[in-house]
């Protein structure tokens, strides 16, 4: 295959206020022609920063490129001015990234941003650009190009304003684009048809794509060679299959293991790679993997290994070919430990097995009747509200003691407000809320605020989510002085009890939040919720900001505490394994209602909406080999100020009929706890 | 729009009749009866009686509450205590000249501090930035009276280069209108400093630049179209903060003015100018809120959305 784009030897600091910081350490890698090359890794590992050096935007952030070389095409990229990189950027290459949100300029129509690369890079007149750029917004999905182009990017969707950041990065032809995780902030089924439109693109156009990614499903769907990047270095690069098949890093294999899957035991605790990812100030000696690692030797202490070939591929490892060998001394030691840390924490988790039969004579914990919170559209004078947003419309389930209840659906289908209703942090239109047989909603101030220290919520952002200028003994102990008046001593005793229980160091108590790295801040915020012994609580989100090893160390934990302190769960997530692993019964939510309910094996095996199957297909799976080859789920959720008639699903599902179009389906049995909303049912 | 518009001034009625009311009260507790004032040295009790009479400040408070209220809806605001004049052509009579005052030193005000922030912002942590910031530090704070006599010193007295006090020409608003517009010009200065600085960082340059977008376009056109966009308020704010800013100015440079006449009002307790200014100024406040919020509809998209 032809080089197109050829790193040598990179390694790019950053100034800061003490000194300059190293932020990727020796990179090196090739792309050919037409090849789709994944850069994955966890945050912090220098995926973006490689990715902002080829297009010499680093210098922007005040980072630098100290040694190495990159070319495009034979030509180097390393000595060019600003001006002269500028004539490259958006013609020969192109980028799109993570946020559609933020990432278009808000006060500029859609159509003047792409037009505007158009009339940078070629000599063209105002209205062949503006043709061009309809052109690119129709072959890029974006319905109704014309009027799209006049529009802002705030009246587009999160899945439409990337496939308009994907016009714009298409509008020149680039020989290479580069996508740094185009499809995180997206939906699962948004996210497909993302992956789906740049493979198209890609056999259309013969371009080469380095897609940026945490997530390995997509690697494993998308590329033709992986590189796994950690700490600021690549640690592994090969062809996709090989690597999926038989990964030789240790960090490599570690990823590939934390990988939740739907085949995977439920009743097993996930895998985790033990500690987090080293900030760059405090980098290990030798391997930079090595505290992390279970084969960790004196060497790997010591000496950093170089990228080296061995097999079919390029690992830093200094027991790479060793640790192919299945009776390996070190391999073998490694499992033995495996075993023993599996030993002793097997038979921790059982399922919280509900007898589905019987559950009509045991009272649930809560149970939610007609739940409704419409939120009214304001507009004209004194506000008087004409419409409503349909958020949570006519909801109905229970949820037992001690399970853990998922609630899936895609981003503003209601599901974090139906969370909130419950917590009655927002006052509900309609419905009942029934927690321990008492109705919520009929409570006075005085009752509320005591049922309030028996539920409780932890939060997605564990960055927004607590006070930077509180300690953390003041932020987990906060319930404690509002609920029981606890100051002082008393008080830190308590909070030092629960910071043991989530695996933070009780010496912290007097530390701030910006000392702790994502998953610990997570620690806290669930240390906050559990502090008052909540029977109930809600978990938002609460891991999808986390990288993939820590979240399942999370997970772990909150399974844990659901042991030892009797808790229940509703867990409010989009990642549908996650889901699948930490929940006994799962709702899946559309528009404002519930569409299906069934215990999880159940679900997953049979999935009886339409609906819940093509969220199920929508997942990326890790295997190279069972590619998809569409998008199971075309157009997006429309507005829930206007849903649809009858089921509000017609207009995107492939089996709807005029009785769906025209009567709305209520939630039926169709097997033991399995409940759907669907005329016709599979 | 116009719907906005409509809902907009439908709302300011209950402003105004706030502030109406406010200072109706505030002007009637205080101490010192016009009456007396207006007697000087003539003590005589008939002669108070009939001015109180005359000026109608012998009727019960809310008679004269509710009277004020429908003459000033009618436009109707009495005459003078003073000098008898109708309160409507006096004020009309002074406001030419401090409007003229207030626009030319905003103007002053708004080119200044945008060119200083822009440059500020460019010049970023170098030479220019450090000067800027101190000098529009200096225009913050330094009070406007001490700044019109230290120009008069230097401009009149020193170089004779301009004229110190009066109005009429345009070369009699330039010292009063510097003193006047400076303070706004340096908030401007810092503010679109910060703002630039901000929008710098915003995800959606980085796009820019990977368009191959230049960096005169990016920031020109794209940053500070943005970064204007708060500073507008200000700009607001500025304006009608010149109307407060009149009344010290325009004693210290002996202009005629809206300014200079509520300062002589109060102190001869002249009721019915104060109150006619004090309305002035409120509709004025009002007038130009709205049309700051209309011009932001104009450059922000997602505003013109809201309002439509």
């Amino acid at each position: 295959m032809e080089q197109l784009l050829q790193i040598n030897e990179l390694s790019v600091d950053f100034q800061t206020p003490n000194g300059s910081l190293n932020a990727i350490n020796k990179v090196s890698l090739q792309m050919g022609r037409g090849e789709v090359v994944c850069l994955v890794g966890e945050s912090g590992s220098g995926k973006t920063i490689t990715s902002l050096s080829i297009m010499r935007l680093i210098d922007y952030s005040k980072g630098k490129i100290v040694q190495g070389d990159i070319t495009l095409d034979g030509n180097s990229l390393v000595g060019l001015s600003q001006k002269e990189i500028s004539q490259l950027r958006g013609k020969k290459i192109a980028m799109i990234f993570q946020e559609p949100m933020t990432a278009l300029d808000p006060v500029f129509t859609i159509g003047f941003q792409i037009s505007e690369v158009i009339l940078r890079h070629q000599k063209v007149s105002k209205l062949k650009a503006k043709e061009e750029a309809i052109q690119l917004l129709r072959r890029v999905g974006i319905p109704e190009p014309e009027m799209r182009y006049n529009q802002y990017p705030y009246e587009l969707s999160g899945g439409m304003r990337q496939r308009a950041m994907i016009a714009i990065a298409l509008a020149c032809g680039p020989e290479l684009l580069i996508a740094d995780e185009p499809t995180t902030a997206l939906d699962v089924t948004i996210q497909a048809q993302i992956l789906n439109l740049l493979q198209e693109l890609r056999k259309e156009l013969g371009m080469s794509i380095l897609l940026i990614t945490h997530d390995l499903g997509i690697a494993a769907e998308m590329a033709d060679r992986v590189v796994v990047m950690y700490a600021g270095q690549i640690v592994e690069q090969s062809k996709t299959l090989p690597l999926f098949e038989q990964p030789h890093h240790p960090y490599t294999q570690g990823l590939l293991r934390s990988i939740i899957t739907l085949e995977q035991d439920r009743s097993a605790r996930l895998y985790t790679i033990d500690g987090a990812i080293p900030s760059l100030t405090a980098l290990p000696s030798g391997c930079r993997f090595h505290p992390r690692c279970p084969y960790a030797t004196e060497r790997c202490r010591a000496e950093e290994p170089a990228l080296e070939s061995i097999d079919d591929r390029e690992v830093a490892c200094w027991h790479a070919s060793e640790l192919q060998q299945n009776d390996h001394p070190l391999r073998l030691a490694a499992e033995q430990r495996e075993r023993e840390r599996t030993l002793e924490l097997s038979g921790r988790r059982s399922d919280a097995v509900l007898d589905y039969d019987s559950l009509a004579e045991v009272e649930p914990l809560i149970s939610v009747q007609g739940l409704k919170k419409h939120f009214p559209v304001k507009s004209g004078l004194l506000q008087l509200s004409k419409r409503h947003v349909r958020a949570v419309d006519g909801v109905s389930f229970d949820i037992y003691k001690g399970e853990t209840f998922g609630l899936v659906g895609e981003s503003g289908c209601g599901k974090s407000t139906l969370g909130r209703v419950l917590l009655q942090l927002d006052r509900a239109t309609g419905g009942q809320v029934l927690f321990k047989g008492k109705d919520l909603l009929q409570q006075n101030v005085k009752e509320r605020k005591n049922v309030r220290s028996e539920m409780q919520i932890v939060f997605q952002d564990p960055y927004g989510s607590i006070n930077p200028r509180w300690t953390i003994e003041d932020i987990i102990g906060e319930p404690l002085w509002v609920h029981e008046s606890l100051k002082g001593a008393a008080k830190r005793e308590k909070v030092q009890e629960v910071m043991k229980l989530v695996g933070l160091n009780p010496s912290w108590y007097n530390r701030y939040p910006h000392e702790f790295s994502g998953g610990q801040r997570q620690r806290i915020g669930i240390a906050r919720a559990i502090v008052l012994r909540p029977d109930f609580i809600v978990a938002d989100e609460a891991v999808s900001a986390l990288d993939v090893s820590v979240q399942s160390q999370v997970i772990n934990l909150m399974q844990d505490l659901q042991e030892q302190l009797g808790l229940t769960y509703l867990f409010i997530a989009h990642g549908l394994t996650v889901v699948r692993h930490i929940s006994s019964r799962i709702g899946v939510m559309y528009l404002g209602k519930l569409v299906e309910v069934a215990p999880t094996d159940e679900l997953f095996a049979h999935p009886a909406h339409p609906y819940t199957k093509a969220l199920l297909s929508a997942i990326p799976v890790a295997d190279p080999t069972a590619r998809r080859e569409y998008a199971p789920i075309q157009g997006e959720m429309p507005s829930p100020a206007s849903p649809p008639s009858g089921c509000r699903f017609h207009t995107r599902c492939p089996a709807a009929t005029d009785r769906c179009r025209t009567e709305e389906p209520q939630l039926q049995s169709i097997g033991t706890g399995h409940r759907v909303a669907c005329h016709y049912p599979l | 729009m116009v719907k906005y518009i409509i809902n907009r001034l439908i709302l300011a009625v209950p402003v105004i009749l706030g502030s109406l009311t406010l200072v109706f009260l505030i002007i009637h507790w205080l101490p010192g009866d016009p009456a007396r004032m207006l007697a000087g040295d003539d003590h005589a009790e008939d002669r108070i009686q009939y001015l109180q009479e005359q000026l109608g400040l012998n009727r019960p408070l809310w008679v004269q509450y509710f009277t004020y209220l429908w003459d000033s809806m009618r436009g109707d605001f009495g005459h003078s205590f003073a000098n008898q004049q109708p309160v409507m052509d006096r004020l009309l009579s002074q406001l030419p000249s401090t409007a003229e005052l207030a626009v030319v030193s905003t103007i002053f005000a708004i080119i200044t501090g945008i060119t200083l922030g822009i440059l500020s912002a460019v010049y970023r942590n170098r030479l220019v930035d450090y000067v800027i910031r101190i000098v529009s530090l200096f225009g913050v704070s330094m009070p406007k009276f001490w700044l019109g006599i230290l120009l008069i010193l230097i401009f009149s007295v020193h170089l004779h280069l301009l004229p110190a006090i009066g109005n009429g020409s345009f070369k009699q608003v330039i010292l009063p209108a510097f003193a006047l517009g400076v303070t706004g010009a340096g908030i401007l200065a810092r503010m679109v400093r910060n703002s630039i600085l901000e929008v710098i960082e915003d995800p959606f340059v980085t796009t820019l630049r990977a368009k191959g977008v230049t960096e005169r376009k990016v920031l020109y056109l794209h940053v500070l179209r943005n970064a204007l966009l708060p500073s507008l308020t200000i700009i607001g704010v500025i304006f009608v903060g010149m109307l407060e800013g009149a009344v010290v100015t325009e004693t210290v440079f002996a202009r005629q003015g809206i300014g200079k006449m509520v300062v002589d009002a109060i102190g001869q307790k002249d009721i019915p100018v104060i109150q006619a200014s004090i309305l002035i100024c409120a509709v004025f406040n009002i007038v130009v809120n709205l049309l700051v919020d209309i011009s932001y509809s104009f450059v922000d998209p997602r505003v013109r959305q809201q309002s439509a």
